[in-house]
């Protein structure tokens, strides 16, 4: 699946978007971020305060309990501040 | 009538004055329109920056805005819909973002403008980061602002 960051997750992780492939038993995007994290210094910096980072899986809005599986892309950013 | 909203992200400034009187022009429907204008300020907490600079989401920015017009239109009667937000570098004086309601009467308008820049504010993918003389810095959003969209959540 194609994972984007954005902001200061992107800047911390030091690239927008990657492709990867997490085994069966990440399934959730909490799982997915504790995964990252595990990656390197640059990711768990990235997520060093999970409940701050916000997720969408499609475009759309999911919380940390939400299902991975069928995911095309999923995005990692901080709180929003348009407008 | 179907009312379509008009859902523009955009690099460019707009005119803002152009599109308020866009969504009544020819309309006799139309009796009030509520206009707000997102404009960069030259300072933030008292310290002068040289520009914002908009980070967005493609794809998702124009699916959340439109999930939001799309709420707004089954909510109020409305007539017409305009939003437009812009990404990339704006410097102080510029707009930001314009979102124009209009309806038959006022309470309409003026509610789902107000509804419309609440989410905008804390659920369209958009970060700000902040030039100034100091460098750059991530804008942080505020617990006012979640304060302000949640008041619009059904009980």
């Amino acid at each position: 699946m194609k994972v984007k960051y954005f902001a200061w997750v992107r800047e911390r992780i030091g690239k927008a978007e990657e492709t990867v492939e997490p085994p069966a038993d990440v399934r959730t995007v909490g799982d997915l971020i504790g995964w990252l994290s595990a990656r390197g210094e640059t990711y768990a910096y990235a997520f060093e305060k999970p409940k701050v980072i916000r997720a969408a899986i499609d475009h759309a809005h999911v919380k940390a309990d939400a299902m991975i599986a069928g995911a095309r892309e999923i995005a990692f950013f901080p709180p929003m501040t348009g407008g | 009538m179907t009312v379509a909203a008009t859902i523009r992200i955009q690099e460019a400034d707009f005119d803002v004055a152009q599109e308020i009187a866009g969504l009544s022009k020819d309309r006799t429907d139309i009796g009030a329109v509520v206009s707000f204008s997102g404009i960069c300020r030259g300072s933030e907490q008292g310290e002068p920056i040289a520009a914002l600079v908009l980070e967005h989401y493609p794809g998702m920015a124009e699916a959340e805005i439109e999930r939001h017009a799309d709420e707004a239109l089954a909510r109020w009667p409305l007539q017409g819909l305009t939003i437009i937000h812009r990404f990339g570098r704006i410097a102080p004086g510029e707009n930001i973002v314009l979102v124009v309601t209009a309806s038959a009467h006022r309470h309409a308008a003026f509610e789902a403008a107000e509804f419309l820049m609440d989410y905008l504010k804390t659920n369209a993918p958009f970060w700000k980061r902040e030039e100034s003389r100091r460098g750059t810095s991530w804008i942080e959003a505020t617990d006012h602002d979640d304060a302000a969209t949640a008041r619009w959540t059904k009980p």
